[in-house]
């Protein structure tokens, strides 16, 4: 048990120390949910093997850590020696390099693929200058053993949360944030400490503090990795929360698809109340506080504050009106702080370091960093952390690399579904939560997806309109039905049914939409589709007018046909499943365009590129 | 319902049909047992909190929610039957009929999306010869579609069970299948 | 009191108000559709999902919904700004876009809160069109049809049946485009523990939920030379029917049975007569369960959704209430058996038809206990809405008819039936009696006020001959539920209880003309009622000369074993699924 804020300081130090004896040096295997899927047990297995192997058991040591964020790179590895502080980073790696990364230590080893550390340590020496990316959110994420209490301590964990209740009042802590800036990184961007002294402004002996952990934004993980990767800093963070609005209990509500991170953030909280950092009179303060779980159950309209408390009071997802606002009456009509996952992340560094601090990171009306999960057709698909106001080249170009396969660069799309595509001529833009919405886009919750030429921005519309449509929660006349119309208006599109007047109607009720919608789903559901109508509106015209789609994902408006390379040879005509394609052997062969159906066997099936597709 | 059981809906790997509550008495006490450990109380709203980790409790049981579960759970709570319908047909998560012994989930989140996702589920529905949603009517497999899973990195992405398929193509359709038991 | 102007006009209102009750205030119309708010009851169903109310308010990025949107200091309202007009007509438009457009053929045509609104916001043309939701029509029971094509998820109907009845019937189920309200499993009504109190279809601003029309069944029976058809109308018809042809107050007694005649019954007779015999066996019963000492309090039995209820929701319970038949069923026995042989009439040959503020009656007459005669004691139950139409289809100028009297002898009745039909009144015609008998004179004073209103539980002690009678009246089922619950825990010491379904009691029962939310119509209802007990010169059911005469004739006296043959019935457990 620790029992003040000097036990916590002793014990700290007791465990670098006994760190320090025990090995020398220390390889992280990237276990998140993504680095198992990409293979890393048995290559944990492997390495926990050689060093038995090799007889190195006191030296060297395994450490299963979270998400590096290296994506791109999985299954990955990194070797660090205790003293030196050096360390190589590897990618790719397989059972058999096993042997070679045990050996060399925290050098290179042959036949593994080092990558660079400029990407994953900005902070190094080298990179301080150049480098794009910024670690507050995480810190230890990738870095420490996520289900040891020991590792965090020794990366100040609790420290904050000491420092807190043992030397500031409910209403300092409250200060702090609020004079830090901080801004909710759910989405909406509300100030943290804004919303913390709504909550403590409430008189009431029952108040809660929810971790919003519901991710619903597809493509989006980052909230994951650092619930599987750091969870104490999210129990901490929600500590201190609770001491400032005068809160002794926590929920955390989290999607059921993350099984890791429950199990990790259960972890946690079981080793945080061993020692008594949760429950009971905290370090000794006599402030109580203790969490539970809630989860999720497949539906993103949850993610949403308001049906989010719903949720987890056991009905239907159900956004309803607001005000009041759950700061005033949320869960069971208790005053109610609701933040998300990477909001509290912030939190403990906030605290320790201060306001100042974290002010001078960022833009002035965005403090701090935002971590993106970079994916779609870019070539580091990754976790980044990025202080606010990076440009939108610096993390697709600079961090990401650019576009993958040489192609170019199209759109990105940030916000999730909520969000909108920006085009190449916006890759300039400081990012931060107004300059987004400006360009009629969203910061969201940190999805950002790169596009390229093969992807038709009428499709993509369509596509988000689609989850809009299956998440909607019907409620409300608006989303119900306006985003199914909406939906209807783009198949047409996407389908050749499209005109002029269709365009003119999706814009209209786009427009209507935003503005009646009950919840901020569907205020903001018809987002993507009038940022591409915006910004890629010739090829909606495309669509409507010439019924072509550029980029050949319409199939309905693909044509193919045959051109004089052809020789021949009737492989196209064995395999069209509807008998679409004519020809003598060894003549030139045709398609019949009534009868084709569009499904591409034949130009994947021909050898001599004799069929166009457009 | 009835004491034989011909309905046939037992052919997944869990058990398929409204008579669970009855016929497997082991899987009914675990349930008891996890509801009896919970704080249930008079008070309907207090409970109605629980509702949702019960669900997820029986479905863990049962593979899914027939109505003879929704009953039991919503008697125990003291809730009403149709609150509890509510709720389950809110949630994509749950369901009230059986699945088949393989869920094979493709993700339908953006970034998969954007790598091919549509086109590995057209595979899938050909080569299983079912839609999105559906069980095949042997049993074996259910398909579905899930928003994202985290592992973007490895778009397009294939859950079967719990095990997750990274960089799937059309192509490895049939091997994913064939690994299954 | 907070200020704030709406289309430049400054309004002051309490805190808390709506927008839209700030609007009303000056006179300025918000059209509405999901909201209701039934003030006599303190029932606000305050959804906020239709968002045909949005309005526009200065500082706001969005359209607010005035319905919900509470006032604030300096607030600056628009409701008629170009951006808010094409907004509401837009929600207008797109939910008949998802709309069978069936209106010359619906159930509704003329009562529908959308059709008006349509016509209001002068909509003329299609704007959207596109998939629409098909569910099945549920028509499997005797008293509600469903067709969920014509929902438009107000979720009224929820409100109604959750919170107010507290049945636990209808719940939102699904989600997105393909979310409705339905019962668990979205199956039919009838395999579901639904009272058909009819409330939810009270509530309902569109055609999904009406009552199953049996008037059809009505001009077939009255067009059979072969049968006797005689009918009877219960207490609160005649404080409603009137409604329907611009007659807003007072009971119109006299016209109705001048029109049913028209209608061409052979027998126009009075559910009031059988209300009065249902006093006598009540009556009677209760005073035998006070000197036994057992099996209290008696709660009254006469109201069929409050029967299912308490079958389906309290089988423990089941031996309290009070075994006499509702007076419908009662009629229908006596009908069938006294009357019919009476008149030589086999009762096979005989149609009962009801005339009831009821949808619940509908099923009621269709439970198989009911068959005293044999077959179905009432045959055909039509609701008071159901009786108006027929009386345009027969055209009938109803306001214009002259009075006329109630067939003899299942005609006479006293003032004590009348007030059946409000909340209370059963239970004080119960107290007129048994003071009566219990003190062995014809007491004066015979108003018990207590009882009387629209108050969710009211209680009173009544001191008859010395002994102190804890009555408590409710309506509404949920409030019946607190009523029970209190029984069940042996915290109440209730010597008779009453309960209604309704709030209100029957007044405001499922087949009565819809007030779309105007409850002063309900009072005005409650008005003509006791009205027209303090306007008969005999109040007290024992008083009743045809009552006295009935039981000389046939059942001897209450409680006799030929009346438990005929008034008297059980009630049975049924599944709280
Ligand atoms: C449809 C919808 C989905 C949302 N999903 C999430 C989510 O998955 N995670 C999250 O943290 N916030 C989500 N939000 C935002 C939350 O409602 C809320 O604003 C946020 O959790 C507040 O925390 P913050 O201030 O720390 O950002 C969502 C909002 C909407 C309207
Ligand atoms: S906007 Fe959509 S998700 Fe939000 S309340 Fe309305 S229907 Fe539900
Ligand atoms: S496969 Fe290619 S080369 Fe062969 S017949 Fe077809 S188009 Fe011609
Ligand atoms: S696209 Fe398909 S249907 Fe059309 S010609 Fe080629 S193989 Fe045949
Ligand atoms: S519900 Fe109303 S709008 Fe719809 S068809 Fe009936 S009358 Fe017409
Ligand atoms: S008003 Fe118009 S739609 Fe209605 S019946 Fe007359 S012509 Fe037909
Ligand atoms: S009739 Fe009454 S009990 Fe039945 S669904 Fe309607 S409101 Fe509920
Ligand atoms: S059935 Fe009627 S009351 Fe119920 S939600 Fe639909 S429209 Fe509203
Ligand atoms: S209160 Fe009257 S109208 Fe309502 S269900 Fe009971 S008997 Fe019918
Ligand atoms: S390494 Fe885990 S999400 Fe990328
Ligand atoms: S979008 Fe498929 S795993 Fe995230
Ligand atoms: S009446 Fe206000 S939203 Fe429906």
């Amino acid at each position: 048990m620790i029992e003040n804020a000097k036990q916590l300081a002793e014990k700290a130090d007791g465990i670098r120390k006994e760190h320090a004896g025990r090995s020398k040096i220390g390889i992280l295997v990237s276990m998140g949910t993504c680095g198992i899927a990409a293979g890393t047990t048995p290559i944990l297995n492997a390495i926990r093997d050689e060093i038995k192997k090799q007889g190195r058991d006191g030296e060297v040591e395994v450490i299963e850590t979270g998400c590096m964020g290296l994506c791109h790179s999985e299954p990955t590895v990194e070797v660090f020696d205790r003293e030196s502080g050096a360390s190589v980073i590897y990618g790719q790696v397989t059972e058999q390099q096993a042997a070679a990364i045990v050996e060399s230590g925290s050098k290179p080893a042959a036949g593994a693929t080092a990558l660079s550390r400029g990407w994953y340590y900005p902070e190094d020496e080298e990179n301080k200058d150049n480098a794009l990316q910024a670690r507050i959110v995480l810190r230890n994420t990738g870095r420490i053993n996520p289900q040891s209490l020991e590792e965090y301590l020794v990366q100040d964990g609790y420290a904050a949360l000491a420092k807190a209740v043992t030397t500031m009042k409910p209403q300092d802590v409250i200060d702090t944030i609020i004079a830090s800036g901080l801004r909710g990184r759910g989405g909406g961007g509300f100030p943290t400490g804004k919303k913390w002294a709504f909550a403590a402004a409430q008189k009431n002996d029952t108040k809660y503090v929810i971790c919003n952990a519901d991710e619903g934004d597809p493509g989006a993980f980052m909230d994951r990795a650092v619930l599987e990767g750091d969870p104490h800093a999210v129990l901490e963070a929600m500590a201190i929360a609770g001491y400032a609005i005068g809160a002794t209990k926590g929920i955390i509500y989290i999607r059921a698809e993350y099984p890791l991170a429950i199990e990790r953030l259960n972890i946690a909280i079981d080793q945080a109340r061993k020692e008594g950092l949760l429950g009971k009179n905290i370090f000794g303060a006599g402030f109580d506080f203790d969490l539970e779980l809630k989860y999720g159950a497949g539906a993103f309209v949850c993610g949403e504050e308001t049906a989010l408390i719903h949720s987890i009071e056991g009905m239907r997802g159900e956004p309803t009106f607001k005000p009041p606002f759950p700061a005033i009456s949320g869960l069971w009509k208790k005053p109610t702080i609701v933040n998300n996952v990477e909001t509290y992340a912030n939190v403990c560094a906030i605290i320790r370091k201060g306001a100042d601090w974290f002010k001078k990171i960022g833009t002035a009306g965005s403090p701090g960093t935002k971590v993106f999960a970079l994916a779609g057709k870019v070539n580091k698909v990754g976790l980044v952390e990025v202080p606010m106001g990076t440009t939108l080249r610096d993390i697709i170009f600079g961090v990401g690399e650019g576009i993958k396969d040489g192609r170019a660069f199209k759109a990105v799309q940030t916000g999730g579904p909520s969000g909108g595509c920006l085009k190449a001529t916006e890759l300039d833009t400081a990012i931060d939560y107004e300059s987004l919405k400006a360009l009629g886009s969203m910061m969201g919750s940190g999805g950002m997806i790169v596009m390229d030429e093969d992807d038709c921005m009428v499709n993509i519309a369509r596509f988000f309109l689609e989850f809009t449509l299956d998440e909607s929660c019907g409620k409300c006349t608006p989303c119900r039905i306006g985003n199914k119309r909406l939906y209807e208006m783009l198949q047409d599109i996407c389908e050749g049914r499209g005109t002029m007047e269709t365009l003119e109607k999706l814009d209209t009720l786009s427009r209507t939409i935003k503005d009646t919608a009950l919840c901020g789903l569907g205020q903001t559901s018809p987002n993507p589709v009038l940022s591409t109508m915006a910004q890629f509106k010739d090829e909606y015209l495309q669509h409507i007018q010439e019924k072509k789609c550029a980029a050949g994902v319409c199939h309905k408006l693909i044509t193919y046909t045959i051109n004089e390379s052809c020789v021949g040879c009737t492989l196209c005509a064995r395999n069209c499943p509807v008998d679409a394609i004519s020809g003598e052997r060894k003549g030139r062969h045709v398609i019949d365009q009534d009868k084709c159906i569009k499904c591409g066997v034949c130009f994947e099936a021909c050898k001599f590129h004799a069929i166009d597709k457009s | 319902m009835g004491d034989a059981c011909s309905c046939g809906g037992c052919v997944g790997s869990k058990i398929g049909c409204d008579n669970v509550l009855d016929k497997f008495p082991e899987q009914k006490a675990d349930l008891e047992k996890y509801m009896d450990s919970l704080p249930i109380g008079k008070e309907k709203e207090a409970n109605r909190g629980l509702l949702i980790q019960c669900l997820h409790k029986a479905q863990g049981i049962y593979g899914y929610l027939p109505e003879s579960v929704q009953l039991f759970v919503a008697n125990k709570l003291g809730l009403h039957l149709s609150e509890v319908y509510g709720v389950i047909s809110f949630y994509s998560y749950f369901t009230d009929i059986p699945v088949g012994e393989n869920k094979i989930n493709v993700c339908l989140g953006t970034a998969c999306f954007v790598k091919g996702a549509d086109k590995v589920m057209a595979e899938f529905e050909r080569v299983l010869g079912v839609k999105d949603g559906q069980t095949t009517e042997n049993g074996k497999f259910t398909l579905g579609g899930l928003r994202c899973v985290g592992a973007c990195s490895l778009a397009p992405v294939v859950m079967v069970n719990d095990r997750v398929y990274g960089n799937v193509t059309p192509a490895m359709v049939g091997d994913i299948i064939a690994d299954c038991k | 009191m907070i200020n704030l102007t709406i289309n430049n006009q400054p309004v002051s209102v309490e805190e808390g108000s709506t927008i839209l009750e700030a609007a009303g205030k000056l006179g300025i119309r918000i059209p509405t559709l999901c909201h209701i708010k039934l003030d006599c009851f303190n029932v606000e169903h305050r959804v906020g999902s239709c968002r045909v109310c949005v309005v526009e308010v200065e500082g706001r990025p969005n359209l607010a919904p005035s319905c919900c949107t509470p006032v604030m200091e300096g607030m600056v309202v628009k409701t008629n700004t170009i951006r808010a007009i094409n907004a509401r007509r837009t929600m207008l438009d797109l939910i008949l876009s998802d709309h069978p457009k069936d209106c010359l053929t619906c159930e509704k045509n003329l009562e529908c809160e959308l059709q008006n609104l349509a016509q209001e916001m002068g909509l003329h043309r299609i704007v959207y069109e596109g998939e629409q939701s098909t569910y099945p029509k549920d028509m499997a029971n005797e008293s509600i049809v469903r067709d969920l094509n014509k929902c438009i998820m107000c979720r009224r109907c929820e409100t109604a049946c959750n919170e107010i009845q507290t049945v636990g019937i209808l719940s939102g189920v699904r989600r997105g485009f393909e979310a409705v309200v339905a019962p668990s499993g979205e199956r039919p009504l009838n395999e579901t523990k639904c009272t058909f109190c009819g409330q939810c279809v009270a509530a309902c601003p569109v055609g999904a939920l009406t009552e199953m029309d049996h008037t059809y069944a009505v001009w077939r029976a009255l067009n059979d030379k072969t049968k006797t058809v005689v009918v009877q109308t219960a207490p609160a018809v005649r404080a409603a029917i009137g409604e329907m042809f611009g007659i807003m107050e007072g009971c119109t007694t006299g016209k109705m049975v001048t029109g049913l005649r028209m209608l061409g019954f052979d027998k126009v007779f009075d559910t009031d007569f059988t209300a009065d015999l249902t006093i006598m066996e009540e009556t009677h019963e209760l005073i035998e369960r006070v000197k036994a000492g057992k099996n209290l309090p008696i709660l009254t039995s006469c109201c069929p959704g409050w029967v299912k209820f308490f079958e389906h929701q309290f089988p423990d319970m089941i031996n309290i209430p009070s075994s006499a038949k509702s007076p419908q069923q009662m009629f229908g026995a006596v009908a069938k058996t006294f009357y019919a042989e009476k008149i030589g009439v086999k009762p096979e040959d005989m149609v009962v038809v009801s005339v009831m503020p009821c949808l619940a009656k509908k099923y009621e007459a269709s439970r198989e206990e009911f068959n005293s005669s044999g077959a179905r004691d009432v045959d055909i139950v039509i609701s008071t809405r159901e009786l108006g139409k027929m009386f345009q289809e027969a055209g009938i100028l109803f306001e214009k008819l002259e009075d006329s009297e109630y067939d003899s002898p299942l005609g006479e009745s006293t003032g004590a039936a009348v007030i059946f039909g409000a909340t209370g009144g059963v239970l004080e015609a119960a107290l007129r009696t048994a003071a009566d008998w219990l003190t062995g004179e014809d007491l004066k004073d015979i108003d018990f006020k207590a009882v009387r209103g629209f108050e969710a539980i009211r209680e009173a002690t009544v001191n008859v001959a010395g002994m102190d009678i804890k009555v408590a009246v409710a309506s509404g089922l949920g409030n019946a539920r607190k009523l029970l619950e209190k029984i069940r825990s042996g915290e109440a010491d209730y010597t008779a209880i009453e309960i209604m379904a309704c709030p209100g009691g029957c007044l405001n029962g499922g087949g009565q003309p819809y007030i779309h939310g105007d409850t002063s119509i309900l009072k005005k209802r409650m008005d003509a009622l006791y009205a027209e007990d303090t306007g008969k010169t005999i109040r007290k059911s024992h008083q009743n000369p045809d009552i006295k005469k009935i039981y000389e004739e046939f059942f001897g006296e209450p409680g006799s074993h030929k009346a438990h043959e005929l008034l008297h019935t059980h009630y049975k457990a049924r599944t709280n699924a």
